[in-house]
């Protein structure tokens, strides 16, 4: 099962607030991820209408950030920072040992849809390095086994809600 | 009493949410005649002594302590709250570290509460606005301005006053101004710390520059990567607008100007600024070529001016104290503060303010009590992936937008990491160089190919199959790239590679002749190996991903287990050099080689 943000919400919904200016091409595609979870197809069909512009162009610059996912997130969305201050104190090591936790690489998405790992270039908390942040919550000073101990409390919490 | 929490993403992160909610819940049960303000506060910029807690005094002595938690904050309210003793030795004396410290654009961070605007107005907030509504004409600002030799804090170092005056002269409207919160550079977060620590400086910094410039409409482009920058800048709108400081006839002067914040989608090359123009408008991010300068067409083909965050949060203290005040500080073509983020293996990492032209030796081994566990300083690498690695013999190099330049590095974001002598160069200028190349927008062919040409190199350097003749192609490639790329990105790069070939070649060749990594840290280079300090506890087996530990547990005596069955031992075949056991183990018994 992915893990789904809101089910309900209809894309017009989520759009309805804007109008035709083509500056609001990037907010709405981030409306659109905060709000259903990921930029969908149908999304950007609804952009491209209501922009007036040809869907390809909305692909175009959606494609061109990182932030916008085309897929589902887990629940959890792990950001590794990789920036310098992490790289120097270790963050190599910290992104292998969530991977071999998770069973998964980075940029994927575990199974049971809870987890999702992504690279991040930096986070701006390099004196605490190495750092990274899982749903806007920042840990910080890890090493491998510190960040395999968040995880794992992450899972224990999620089975007892279950 | 009062007593503030640092609360700026590197304080939560250590811990200070939890700290302050435990404050508020013991506070609350305090008798009433015990008068206690609790309060949020920004980033003082020792970021390695967080979580701080702040108590002051009736007569505002400071009492600062370090790295609290729930237990401790219990101890300061029983102690000193309730029974007036401070507690010795949780405090940490700032002094050393903040004496040849100039605050300017961190004047207020660390000190007052970033979500309230009567705490900056009362620190002299908006009052540089209101001098210059009152009392100066446009012309009178830009010229202030000009004076105080201030220089673009983002990275070029282009005359402020200057841009200003351009923007000004172009008779098209409605012009903008941007603010360019986009801090981008792996290693730099001196924009972050303002933003979450004095947000109403950035605003006041703005609505000065668009007085000046007869500008109606600000943006604050900032990255979405920085969650609570963008929702204390938010706040802070809010309350300006309530207060009338943002809005139309701003305190009755007849000048109209309003704000909003566009959140960037996790672009690199979109703090270039015509990149960061296009992604307003709706577009993919890409530059352009200039001219025209944003100046003469930017932002929907309008009169634009971009500033990076730390120049406008100079400009309330300049209007306010005037622009040669502002001049004393700093040398030759240098003036003025310059924050540095000071980060990577250094002892007392954070945010240093400093006047232009201090040694960087000053700065790291001063300052920042030089380097952790009693290691040496190897190199300084400044100015993220747009700069350069400098080594330890060229520590005593002043910080000035000319000098730095000579040596090839930049003053750029002020990303300031300090390596020692287990970070490998060569694989630190893959870092960025593989960095530079994700981010590579794919204009210009040059950027978008030749930079992953240079990735494969090194890649390979790093992994044992370099060949001779490698240096000098990457020689090739960079000078290249840097001639014939339209934006900085591309023109700068190489930088990283071509200055750690410039000063630590011999580690390029060690890699490439020798397969060896002097700095121990390529893993295709090193091997792990137990020695003989093993006890055989067990641990690193434990944690071992991919068994590769093999050998049996000790019950009992060391010598005998010794006798008996030998330490443990890695196989190399199977260890993935993960790393995680030389973290487990306890008894220093395992090496790299």
């Amino acid at each position: 099962m992915k893990f789904i943000l809101s089910e309900t919400l209809t894309t017009e919904e989520v759009l309805k607030d804007f109008n035709e200016e083509k500056s609001n091409l990037i907010p709405m595609l981030q409306i659109l991820q905060t709000k259903i979870g990921y930029v969908t197809r149908e999304g950007v069909y609804a952009i491209a209408a209501k922009l007036n512009v040809p869907p390809a162009e909305v692909y175009g610059v959606a494609t061109f950030f990182a932030q916008f996912k085309f897929e589902p997130s887990g629940k959890y969305h792990i950001l590794i920072c990789m920036g310098t201050a992490c790289h120097v104190n270790g963050a190599r090591e910290v992104l292998g040992a969530v991977e071999r936790e998770l069973g998964i690489n980075e940029g994927e998405t575990t199974e049971d849809g809870l987890f999702t790992i992504e690279e991040v270039a930096c986070l701006g908390c390099c004196s605490l390095a190495p750092v990274m942040m899982i749903n806007k919550e920042i840990h910080a000073g890890l090493t491998p086994t510190k960040a395999i101990k968040v995880i794992k409390a992450i899972r224990k919490e999620e089975e007892n809600e279950s | 009493m009062k007593v503030r929490v640092g609360l700026a993403s590197c304080g939560i992160s250590a811990g200070g949410q939890v700290v302050y909610d435990e404050f508020e819940s013991e506070i609350s049960k305090l008798v009433e005649d015990k008068k206690i303000e609790l309060s949020i506060t920004g980033c003082l910029g020792i970021c390695f002594a967080e979580p701080i807690v702040d108590v002051i005094d009736d007569e505002g002595k400071v009492y600062r302590y370090t790295k609290i938690d729930k237990k401790k904050t219990q101890q300061i309210v029983q102690k000193h709250l309730i029974e007036g003793q401070p507690i010795d030795e949780l405090l940490i004396n700032t002094d050393p570290i903040f004496a040849q410290q100039v605050k300017i654009v961190l004047r207020n961070c660390g000190f007052i509460d970033p979500e309230s605007i009567e705490a900056y107005e009362e620190v002299d907030g908006y009052k540089a606005i209101r001098k210059a509504l009152d009392k100066m004409t446009k012309e009178e600002v830009i010229e202030e301005v000009k004076e105080s030799g201030l220089r673009g804090r983002g990275g070029a170092g282009f005359s402020t006053g200057m841009k200003w005056m351009f923007a000004a002269n172009n008779p098209n409207e409605p012009r903008y101004i941007i603010c360019n919160a986009d801090e981008g550079d792996p290693g730099a977060f001196a924009n972050r710390a303002v933003l979450e620590g004095d947000p109403h400086a950035v605003l006041e910094g703005m609505m000065l520059a668009a007085y000046s410039m007869g500008c109606e409409k600000g943006y604050i482009y900032c990255r979405a990567e920085y969650p609570l920058a963008v929702e204390r800048l938010q706040i802070a709108i809010d309350q300006a607008r309530e207060k009338g400081y943002l809005g139309y006839n701003i305190m009755g002067s007849g000048f109209d100007f309003d704000l909003e914040i566009f959140e960037g989608a996790g672009a690199f090359v979109c703090g270039e600024e015509t990149a960061l123009m296009q992604s307003i408008e709706g577009a993919r991010g890409m530059p352009r070529l200039r001219p025209p300068y944003p100046a003469q067409k930017g932002l929907f083909g309008q009169p634009t001016t971009i500033n990076n965050v730390e120049t406008l949060a100079d400009i309330p203290y300049i209007i306010l104290h005037g622009g040669a005040k502002y001049y004393e500080y700093g040398i030759a073509k240098s003036r003025g503060t310059k924050v540095f983020s000071v980060a990577g293996k250094v002892r007392n990492g954070g945010l240093v303010e400093v006047p232009m032209g201090m040694s960087l030796r000053n700065i790291i081994c001063d300052i920042c009590d030089g380097i952790k566990d009693d290691k040496k300083v190897k190199a300084v690498q400044l100015g993220g992936p747009s700069g350069g690695c400098l080594p330890e013999s060229l520590l005593d190099t002043v910080v000035d937008y000319e000098t730095l330049t000579e040596t090839g590095a930049i003053v750029g974001s002020g990303g300031m990491i300090v390596a020692d002598e287990t970070t490998c160069m060569v694989d630190l200028a893959r870092f960025f160089l593989s960095f530079t190349q994700q981010e590579s927008c794919g204009k210009c062919t040059f950027c978008r190919i030749g930079t992953k040409r240079m990735l494969e190199i090194l890649n390979n350097i790093c992994d044992g199959k370099g060949k001779v003749g490698d240096i000098e192609e990457l020689e090739r490639l960079g000078t290249t790239i840097k001639n014939s790329s339209l934006c900085a990105l591309g023109g700068t790069a190489p930088n990283p590679v071509l200055t750690t070939i410039r000063y630590f070649r011999q580690e390029y060749d060690a890699h490439i002749t020798e397969q060896r990594c002097p700095a121990k840290s390529c893993k295709a280079l090193i091997t792990y190996e137990i020695i003989d300090g093993c006890v055989g506890c067990g641990s690193c087996v434990r944690v071992c991903p991919s068994d590769a530990i093999i050998g049996t547990k000790r019950k009992g005596d060391v010598d005998l287990w010794r006798e008996e069955h030998g330490i443990f031992v890695i196989i190399d075949d199977k260890c993935i050099r993960c790393h995680m056991c030389i973290a487990s183990c306890r008894y220093d018994a395992i090496e790299v080689s």
